[in-house]
């Protein structure tokens, strides 16, 4: 196991560098000048005019040759400086790393009714299948998995907030906001709802509960419908082996059947698939903060393509895929965990 | 013809024709169901009546109403629905050609150009699909064919990745090894006896893509990265609404019409590509063919 780990993390900064790679050249489709933003940590200096841009070109060697600046950029990123964000006027990567906590916290929280709604809708429709609820779930399905997030989003924004006023908007209110950057309440993690607990807050913390719940719902319905057809053909195809048909020719219950044999290894699929939402999950979060303006990474990154903040876009997306890549690490050494046949290869 | 048979036979997939039918028609019809004023350079312009920023109710002028900036929803819907056309066949075709291109000679020729072949589709794998093209599309500019670019230049792997395991298969069924043997050359073998063979998965694939291409697409819209600002796109008419879905102080529902109908054609059109790649799996895959009667 660890040895399968370690040779998983030394595959690790050969994709990473492989990414940098990519958004750099991406980076270098721009013309020098438009790229003097990348390179420029003060934004006032960009203020001279054409001459001051011509001289900084220069000055920063947007003109060399392409491994000149490609060794020039990774030394920066891997010293952490990710440039400067107009749109937000503060370096990208202090921006980054203070969001970071706010998406994560919106992300985790929707995978939850994501992972435990397929295991339990699609072990449900594999059971019955081709019965009623096998069918009504899998209309259910194909109309959430076509179902635009922001249509789904501004509508229910239409209905629990606009209508009946149940449901806010944004990330805390403003009473909210103004305990959690009080000198009293103490920030762990920068995640609301995890902080207002360990502060004992119960205030804030049904306040960051409220906000939540519009766009957790929202990104969950539509990754939800493709999470439990996967669980469902896993589930059904399990459901044929011969050691189900063994348990219940020991005589064991249905229920200990599908809940104990059968499931287990249904979530194997489920695991993996699991890894590749979360890298969709990832773009349903850019659209779903900038409905319910949600003060994270998903709106920085949306606002900053907006205004073309090419340093901001950039950044973003290089630590989004480094993101990623860990996660998929992590479902990958979990289905190790999980499937011994995989470990033995 | 059996494919056929069984697409109608079958309710979901009967729906999912009928819509998409419906949908060709209103495309190819779009001239006659709109009416063009003199001054439009392109019919893909929505043309605007007046410049005031709150959207009208339906009228008889106004079939659908307008929405922010005095655009007619009616016309945007109706030229959008070629746009989202181009959008959706246009990406999965540009994808799909690419795709199966890198796919093949990766499987074809096997060693260290597969190997490297496929940490390149690893690493174009490792961005979430949508970040990037956002990404791309900042750095191209606004644009119809800008966001075809891009979501296409994200859009390949998946074609690549089904068509070589594919030919991996095939190329070591009999009837090749007796092709090779009778002297027939590597880019014909390809073209003639193998890619021919493997070519309906990367159908199934191509129809499924279809509908989350044009959800993508319409993302971006959203987003303010997609096409310029005018443009009959069913995005642009749902980001347009956006300030609007609070409606007013006594009436939360007053602007109702600047999102339900957008919403609804997406979501109708991208149901209709999902319904039919739905059903062409269920008899792609022959596990399930015959089995059941959905």
């Amino acid at each position: 196991m660890l040895t399968y780990i370690f040779r998983r993390l030394l595959f690790l900064p050969v994709v990473l560098f492989a990414l940098a790679l990519m958004v750099f050249s991406l980076s270098m489709l721009l013309t020098p000048t438009q790229r003097l933003a990348v390179y420029c940590p003060d934004p006032s200096y960009m203020k001279g005019g054409v001459e001051q841009a011509k001289a900084l070109v220069e000055l920063y060697g947007l003109d060399d040759p392409f491994l000149v600046q490609l060794g020039r950029w990774l030394g920066n990123v891997i010293r952490g400086n990710l440039g400067w964000s107009e749109s937000t006027s503060m370096p990208v990567g202090q921006a980054l790393l203070a969001l970071f906590p706010a998406t994560a916290e919106l992300g985790l929280l929707a995978m939850l009714p994501i992972v435990l709604g397929a295991i339990w809708f699609g072990t449900k429709a594999a059971i019955h299948h081709n019965g009623v609820i096998d069918h009504s779930i899998r209309v259910f399905t194909i109309l959430g998995w076509s179902f635009p997030t922001y249509v789904f989003g501004l509508i229910a924004l239409m209905i629990f907030y606009g209508w009946l006023d149940w449901l806010p908007s944004g990330r805390l209110s403003h009473w909210a906001t103004m305990e959690v950057a009080s000198e009293a309440f103490r920030s762990y993690t920068g995640m609301n709802i995890l902080d207002a607990i360990l502060n004992g807050n119960g205030r804030v913390l049904l306040d960051a509960l409220r906000h939540m719940v519009l766009p957790v719902i929202t990104l969950a319905y539509v990754w939800w419908a493709g999470m439990v057809r996967i669980m469902r053909s896993s589930m059904l195809e399990t459901l044929r082996q011969d050691y189900v048909t063994t348990a219940r020719a020991k005589g064991l219950p249905e229920r200990v059947v599908h809940n104990r044999h059968a499931r287990r290894n249904a979530l194997l699929p489920v695991t993996t698939i699991a890894g590749i939402i979360v890298a969709q999950l990832m773009g349903g979060l850019v659209i779903t903060e900038m409905i319910f303006d949600y003060h994270g990474l998903g709106q920085f990154a949306a606002r900053a393509a907006q205004n073309l903040d090419f340093p901001a876009v950039l950044g973003f997306a290089l630590y989004f895929a480094l993101i990623l890549v860990v996660m998929n690490l992590v479902v990958d050494v979990l289905y190790a965990f999980l499937d011994p046949r995989v470990r033995l290869e | 013809m059996k494919t056929f048979k069984y697409m109608l036979r079958n309710p979901l997939s009967l729906t999912g024709t009928l819509l998409l039918l419906f949908f060709i028609m209103i495309a190819s019809l779009a001239p006659v169901l709109t009416e063009q004023l003199p001054y439009q350079v392109t019919p893909y312009q929505m043309p605007r009546d007046g410049f005031w920023q709150r959207p009208q109710d339906p009228s008889s002028e106004h079939l659908l109403g307008t929405t922010q900036g005095q655009y007619d929803i009616f016309y945007g819907l109706v030229w959008g629905t070629r746009t989202a056309f181009k959008i959706g066949l246009g990406v999965v075709a540009m994808g799909a050609v690419f795709g199966t291109l890198i796919g093949s000679i990766a499987a074809f020729y096997g060693g260290l150009l597969d190997e490297i072949l496929m940490r390149v589709v690893d690493v174009f794998m490792s961005f979430p699909f949508l970040i990037a093209a956002m990404v791309i599309t900042t750095i191209l500019g606004k644009g119809l064919y800008q966001m075809m670019i891009a979501l296409a230049s994200f859009g390949w792997m998946g074609y690549a990745r089904l068509i070589r395991s594919e030919i991996l298969r095939i190329k070591e069924m009999d009837y090749i090894q007796a092709a090779r043997a009778g002297g027939v050359g590597d880019v014909r073998l390809i073209l003639k006896h193998i890619l021919p063979n493997s070519l309906f998965p990367v159908l199934v694939q191509a129809t499924m893509n279809t509908g989350s291409m044009v959800l993508s697409a319409a993302a971006l819209s959203f987003l303010g990265v997609g096409t310029e600002v005018g443009y009959a796109d069913w995005g642009q008419l749902i980001s347009l609404a956006r300030n609007w879905i609070v409606g007013t102080g006594g009436n939360p529902f007053a602007y109702w019409y600047t999102i339900v109908y957008p919403g609804l054609a997406i979501f109708l059109f991208v149901l209709a590509w999902n319904l039919v790649g739905d059903a062409l799996r269920d008899i792609l895959d022959p596990r399930l063919r015959g089995a059941s009667h959905v």
